[in-house]
């Protein structure tokens, strides 16, 4: 077995009379994995992704027209996108000719592959498709299209900053320009490009000997391609299921390209990796091997019934009603398994009932976050029985109202207990498995917007949420080199179960719930549900947001405690909140 | 405004007899359409065939036009004017949940009643289907212990919130949760409709309304003040209506508030069997 798996098989597959070099390695026997590379490179670029899929899957790759030791097409409309996506057909069936294959792709090759995914019955050959920093031409098209009829400033500038990074296509476009400079020199100063701004190191190998040529060839891949689907985007939408793979630190492709994604591809499965548009495959292959493996091992026909024991894990404090509730609901129906605790445990059951509805496992724990015992307990029980979570989202927390001076000292020890304690232990225990594991992750610690809005009547509440705020920017620092990123949620004014339970100092028990009763009726007619919170915790986590104020009273006191501190500290003497 | 006296229960027993008749002529035809629906139909479709029906079995006139949600239609997603409460060009497909709403009249005895399914599998469905059961063991307790109105339009709501779903009653014009049924003793034209509503139901409910809120009391029941004041003795047509994302579902049924009693009208109805036949196979 370990001859088959590491042994490479050539072989050639003819497709419309150009020859493409096929590289086999694993057992024939196990789930097809087919790599397709990108610009400028040829197989070896998936070297190490390969090298660790071929343990338990048939891995194949070849070299695109134009690369490699393929053939290399005469004319330029022999590069056109239909003939790049029947390579890839042609190449499946030769390799795996009664089973659909798992497509995984970068770069170019995620474009062609994107060609192949969306072409009318490609489920009956491709049982997924992984893709890395390579949109659809057609899906820009539309994006682009999208973004000039609606030239919102958030439109605008995205369309100018991906502009910036695609500054080479238009000089691919240029007569002799790019092909001389790869000729004159530019192969050779390849390694050093890759290892200042790619962070990849050299190793004996790579790049490829025929990189000059292959070079040279797949500009025609752009001149070829580029304008026709920019200028006049197809509709094109696939029932593969799709697994994205966004590259935080892509020089080239922005992580906005993929918004609106779903549109197109229903099935999508959204993921991060920290890392440079090279290093993914070149020093991060295990990880990139370990997502593909994980999705491809899904029985994506019986999403929808079967409990499906994979897919990232979430974990989510305070999740029996509110915003954490929503927040474990949002992410189950991305296919996230997800496991929630809360002190009420028939509430956290419910959720977890609920998540289970979307097809997903998930798991439902009594825990009473102000315990440290407690949580680092159910740290160690959700590792032992879900594994190590990817995202932990810490939003267990309790309202509660009165001035400084009205403010017990037990009612002090509580909220900050709660708030506060709450999500340090859940930040330590959780952090430290997760830098354990070494595979990075999210953490999100939900504050408020009273973190940054002083009030005289929140006295407690306020600096609970202030110091959860200023302990997620330490924190966030410190675990930037793990590749964890933490996200500092400040909600506002939500409709959720937290008034109805927020205490109120110097207030006997009638004249509490007559508040409280006071305060649930301004939240509801404010009508901001927690749902929308959840959303916007669920973007923060897949596009690495520090700071995210969501209603816009939270907004807009964080913009005015920028431009005037002193207006915000007037209005904390008023009697509001 | 002072609360009144409220009023003597206004029904007799063969009254009650003649609405348990009308409401089970309706659910009747409500199960021959959900017998009859497959993929394919379109809500007009449904609607016409259950009108057809109804009239069919003796009906002469209809409280409001017979309506029929499908997909994500039944929980009210995207709606944004009343005029997307009526039937729509929606194709049922595989997997999706129906809701299906009537309200016929016979000689002035009004039922007003609320169909959920679904073709195919759906789990979603399925466990809203059977939580529904708690909303209406909820209710009769909470009218018996003659909270008011309003109260228990809030204990509805802290159970949908416990539960994870959301009100999709408050949708209905008027957010109500139920309203107040009469019998219709108005001329008007017969099997006219305006806006939706049989020209003599408009008539009936306008004139209760203006009675009803001269003592201090609703015939429609929500969760405001109007709606904050004991049940007033008579029909209730009352109709949870809760959903999760893209699945809503509902009953309507009649519930009977005596001086001295509150009992559902009827308990041979469609979902009551339901319940009965899941705790068997429990």
């Amino acid at each position: 077995m370990t001859g088959r798996s590491t042994e490479i098989r050539r072989r050639t597959v003819d497709s419309g009379g150009l020859r493409l070099a096929v590289y086999e390695q694993g057992d024939p026997a196990n789930p097809t994995v087919l790599m397709v590379h990108g610009y400028p490179d040829d197989h070896s670029v998936w070297d190490d992704v390969a090298a660790d899929l071929a343990a338990d899957h048939h891995v194949v790759r070849y070299d695109t027209r134009g690369a490699g030791a393929s053939g290399v097409p005469a004319r330029r409309e022999d590069y056109r996108l239909e003939l790049l996506g029947q390579d890839l057909f042609a190449v499946a069936d030769a390799v795996s000719p009664d089973r659909p294959v798992h497509v995984v792709a970068h770069d170019w090759g995620s474009v062609q592959s994107w060609e192949a995914v969306t072409a009318p019955g490609s489920y009956r050959r491709i049982a997924s498709y992984t893709t890395m920093s390579g949109p659809g031409l057609d899906h820009m098209g539309h994006w682009i299209r999208h973004r000039l009829r609606r030239p919102t400033p958030r439109h605008v500038s995205q369309l100018l900053r991906q502009g910036l990074h695609s500054w080479y296509i238009g000089l691919f476009h240029l007569p002799v320009l790019a092909p001389a400079a790869w000729k004159l020199g530019l192969a050779r100063l390849w390694p050093r490009v890759l290892n200042d701004l790619e962070a990849v190191r050299p190793r004996p190998g790579h790049p490829q000997p025929t990189l000059a040529k292959d070079a040279v060839h797949g500009i025609e891949l752009y001149r070829a391609n580029m304008r026709p689907s920019v200028a006049k985007p197809r509709e094109r939408r696939t029932e593969v299921p799709v697994q994205l793979i966004t590259l935080q630190r892509d020089n080239y492709v922005s992580e906005f390209l993929s918004e609106g994604l779903e549109q197109w591809a229903p099935r999508l499965t959204r993921r991060t990796l920290n890392a440079t548009h090279w290093s993914a495959l070149l020093e991060k292959g295990p990880s990139v091997a370990a997502m593909v493996r994980d999705f491809a091992a899904r029985d994506h026909g019986a999403l929808r019934q079967e409990p499906s024991g994979t897919g990232e894990l979430v974990v989510v404090t305070g999740g029996g009603s509110g915003i954490g509730r929503a927040t474990a609901l949002a992410f189950a129906d991305q296919g996230a398994r997800v496991v929630v605790c809360d002190r009420d445990l028939p509430a956290a059951q419910r959720t977890a009932e609920l998540c289970a509805l979307s097809g997903v496992k998930s798991g439902a724990y009594q825990v009473d976050v102000s315990d440290g015992a407690a949580v680092d307990a159910f740290a160690k029980q959700v590792a032992a029985d879900f594994g190590v979570p990817d995202v932990v989202v810490n939003n267990a927390g309790i309202g509660h109202s009165g001035t400084f001076l009205q403010t017990t000292e037990e009612e002090w020890r509580r909220i900050l207990d709660v708030n506060l304690w709450g999500v340090i232990h859940g930040c330590r225990a959780f952090g430290q498995l997760m830098v354990d594991q070494g595979r990075g992750g999210h953490i999100v610690n939900l504050a408020s917007a009273a973190a940054y809005l002083p009030s005289k009547v929140l006295a407690a509440y306020a600096t609970s949420k202030s110091a959860v705020f200023m302990l997620s920017d330490c924190l966030r620092a410190e675990l930037a080199a793990h590749r964890i990123g933490v996200s500092t949620i400040c909600p506002g004014i939500v409709n959720t179960n937290i008034t109805r339970t927020s205490t109120f100092s110097g207030l006997g028990e009638e004249e509490q719930a007559a508040q409280q009763a006071r305060v649930s009726k301004m939240y509801a007619r404010r009508g901001f549900p927690p749902e929308k919170v959840a959303a916007e915790i669920v973007r923060a986590v897949r596009t690495g947001k520090a700071v995210v104020p969501v209603t816009v009273e939270a907004k807009a006191a964080r913009l005015l405690g920028r431009l005037s501190p002193g207006l915000l500290r007037k209005a904390a003497r008023f009697d509001i909140g | 405004m002072a609360q009144k006296q409220l009023p003597r229960f206004p029904f007799e027993e063969r009254d009650l007899a003649r609405f348990r008749e009308v409401q089970q002529l309706a659910y009747h035809c409500a199960e021959q359409v959900a017998a009859w629906i497959e993929p394919g139909v379109t809500e007009r479709q449904a609607t016409a065939r259950l009108r057809r029906s109804l009239v069919q079995a003796g009906v002469q006139d209809f409280f409001h036009v017979p309506f029929a949600w499908f997909g994500d239609r039944t929980a009210f997603r995207h709606f944004h004017t009343p005029l997307q409460f009526f039937a729509g060009s929606r194709v049922l497909k595989e997997g999706m949940p129906y809701v299906l709403d009537c309200a016929p009249v016979v000689d002035g005895y009004t039922a007003d009643i609320g169909y959920g399914g679904k073709v195919g599998e759906n789990a979603v469905w399925d466990r809203l289907a059977q939580d529904l059961k708690v909303y209406r063991e909820l209710i009769l307790r909470e009218v018996k212990a003659r909270k008011t109105l309003s109260e228990v339009y809030a204990a509805v709501d802290a159970q949908i919130a416990e539960h994870g779903y959301d009100n999709r009653h408050q949708v209905y014009p008027g957010r109500v949760i139920g309203h107040q049924v009469t019998r219709m003793t108005a001329r008007g034209p017969a099997g006219v409709n305006l806006f939706g509503f049989g020209v003599r139901t408009l008539q009936t409910l306008g004139r209760e309304l203006v009675k009803e809120r001269l003592e201090g009391r609703s015939p429609l029941w929500a969760g405001g003040r109007a709606s904050r004041h004991a049940p007033t003795p008579g029909l209730w047509a009352v109709e949870p209506h809760i959903g999760f994302r893209e699945v809503g579902i509902k009953f309507e049924e009649l519930l009977v508030v005596t001086d001295d009693d509150v009992y559902w009208l009827d308990d041979d109805l469609p979902h009551v069997r339901r319940w009965a036949l899941l705790e068997d196979a429990a």
